[in-house]
């Protein structure tokens, strides 16, 4: 199996410095995922690998090959916006738009995890099923920083999308 | 980054063959690595991919065996490990973010270096770690993060997991490969005090490969859990942690594990602390009374005096949340 992007098979770099993050926005042109810190600091660069997120600034493309990359580019359906793209807009969830990409994949990811039952430092009982209030989601999302500060609209934005009772643990992912 | 060649081990012997070539080095996650090899504090000419070793989470004698390659966030995840080792679950929710948790495996994270800022200087400081006899500019410098236990005039650093503290508190075993044969080791002796040598950090020989780590079962009754203090609530590492598990039986400390971390150049067990509560009534004042026996040895640097008390209040207020006492 190749290495896909967006449902495109994408050819490995033959240079293996090359980042995963460095193929999407260099080699292919797809300069929706937003390069940071390139220190996996900031999550500015996030994307879905098999619908896992990650950093792809500290990934190396070449050890990607085989799984099934999707950036920002790629969550739409055709002309009709992701429900977490018309979120932010309808919340107001950036300023700048810098972290976006990064931000909604990220909570994409979020909600698969949540969906498994994945706990987070903020859980009070690891046992427990977890319920998506602002503290949960502040807490899982920390891996995304936003300079424009523009987290509340963040938070609303995802919590529409993806709070109490809009995903179902038992049937999810 | 240095240019250098990708392989990837589908066997554990394959990646002991891979990992003889000249300045070759096991990759995981790459959370670590890569950012190192990026700012050419790391320069291997080989890298052999070992994420598809060992991935599996199985029970083992009564305790639990960890698969090197299995990542942070699916350990974090797995029923056993909320259920019998919260201790495990805390720490790893305490790292990094979930995406770096997503990728980071528990071999990376145990070898994962420090975070001391003149480490990664490269071109601006001093740092016995990455050039041996340089010398060491974190002593006399900015040294907030740095270490107040078992540290040396070579070198100050920290070592930055919260995993492995948890994994020192819980008495793990380290299974590791050479192609000489296997070994295992105390989790608690993976990692060395920086002494004169700071630029070796493990007892690990050059290829040796960890494949697993194994956890015994916890006495019934037992309790645990970690606490991190940082500098902002999320996505920070440890200024001071604690990793404890507690039984107390007719008010008594029956056991006691107890690990910190960001205070010394490995995850610190603290046996002075242990032995000095072991039987003991579980009160406040034996609490603050161990945290002091384990903390006399502590040596403030310049800007980091402030971890001694914040050690003693965290391991003081850890035991009492464990044991139902008042905090
Ligand atoms: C922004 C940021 C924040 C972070 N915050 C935290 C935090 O709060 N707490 C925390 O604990 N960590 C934190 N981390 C560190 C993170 O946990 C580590 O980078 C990660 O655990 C390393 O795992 P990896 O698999 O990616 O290792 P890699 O980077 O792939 O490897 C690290 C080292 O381990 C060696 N290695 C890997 N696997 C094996 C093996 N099986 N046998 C022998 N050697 C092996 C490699 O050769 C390398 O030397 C943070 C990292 C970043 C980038
Ligand atoms: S404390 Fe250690 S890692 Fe930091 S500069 Fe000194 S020698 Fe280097
Ligand atoms: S650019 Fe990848 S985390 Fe900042
Ligand atoms: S909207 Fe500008 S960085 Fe988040």
């Amino acid at each position: 199996m190749p290495l896909t992007v967006n449902g495109a098979t994408v050819p490995l770099p033959d240079d293996p410095r090359v980042s995963l993050l460095d193929l999407l926005r260099d080699t292919l042109h797809l300069s929706g995922t937003k390069i940071g810190c390139n220190q996996g600091a900031c999550g500015a660069c996030t994307v879905l690998v098999d619908g896992e997120r990650i950093v792809s600034c500290l990934a190396l493309a070449v050890q990607y090959d085989g799984r099934a990359v999707t950036t920002i580019e790629g969550i739409a359906d055709g002309e009709t916006l992701h429900p977490l793209q018309a979120a932010f807009i309808e919340h107001d969830g950036f300023q700048c738009g810098y972290c976006t990409p990064g931000q909604i994949c990220s909570a994409i990811g979020m909600a698969a995890e949540l969906g498994r039952g994945m706990p987070s430092h903020v859980t009070g009982d690891l046992a427990a099923t977890v319920v998506l209030d602002a503290d949960e989601l502040r807490e899982r999302m920390s891996g995304n920083l936003c300079r424009c500060g523009a987290h509340n609209g963040i938070v609303a934005a995802i919590l529409d999308v993806y709070g109490p009772a809009k995903v179902d643990q038992e049937v999810a992912a | 980054m240095t240019p250098f060649a990708f392989t990837r081990a589908a066997a554990t012997d394959e990646a002991l063959r891979l990992a003889a070539a000249p300045a070759a080095r096991y990759l995981g996650g790459g959370t670590n690595l890569v950012d190192l090899m990026r700012e050419t504090v790391e320069r291997p000419a080989t890298l052999v991919d070992v994420t598809a070793l060992s991935t599996a989470i199985e029970p083992e004698d009564g305790g639990l065996r960890i698969g090197a390659g299995v990542r942070n966030a699916a350990l974090a995840a797995h029923p056993a490990v909320r259920r019998d080792y919260p201790v495990l679950a805390r720490a790893l929710l305490a790292g990094a973010s979930a995406q770096i948790r997503n990728m980071a495996t528990v071999g990376g994270n145990l070898l994962q270096r420090t975070r001391c800022t003149y480490f990664y200087d490269v071109e601006g400081s001093r740092c016995n770690k990455r050039v041996p006899g340089a010398g060491c500019d974190a002593r006399d410098g900015f040294n907030r993060i740095h270490a107040i236990l078992g540290a040396s005039q070579a070198c100050v650093a920290t070592h930055p997991s919260d995993m492995a503290v948890a994994l020192a508190a819980l008495d793990a075993t380290v299974h590791c490969t050479t192609a000489q044969g296997t070994r295992t080791l105390p989790l608690v002796d993976l990692h060395r005090l920086p002494g004169d040598h700071p630029e070796i950090e493990t007892v690990l020989e050059p290829g040796e490969l960890i494949t697993h780590v194994t956890l015994p079962a916890l006495p019934d009754g037992t309790r645990s859990t970690y606490r991190k203090v940082r500098d902002r609530a999320s996505y920070a590492f440890a200024l001071v942690s604690v990793g404890a598990a507690l039984r107390v039986e007719d008010g008594r400390i029956a056991d006691v594990r107890l690990a910190l971390g960001g205070v010394a150049h490995r995850p610190w067990r603290a046996t002075q602390a242990e032995a000095a509560l072991r039987g003991l009534p579980a009160t406040r004042a034996s609490f603050e009374a161990a945290a002091a026996a384990e903390l006399a040895a502590a040596v403030p640097l310049r800007d980091n005096g402030f971890k001694i008390e914040l050690a003693r209040r965290t391991i003081t207020a850890v035991l009492a949340e464990l044991s139902g006492v008042d905090a």
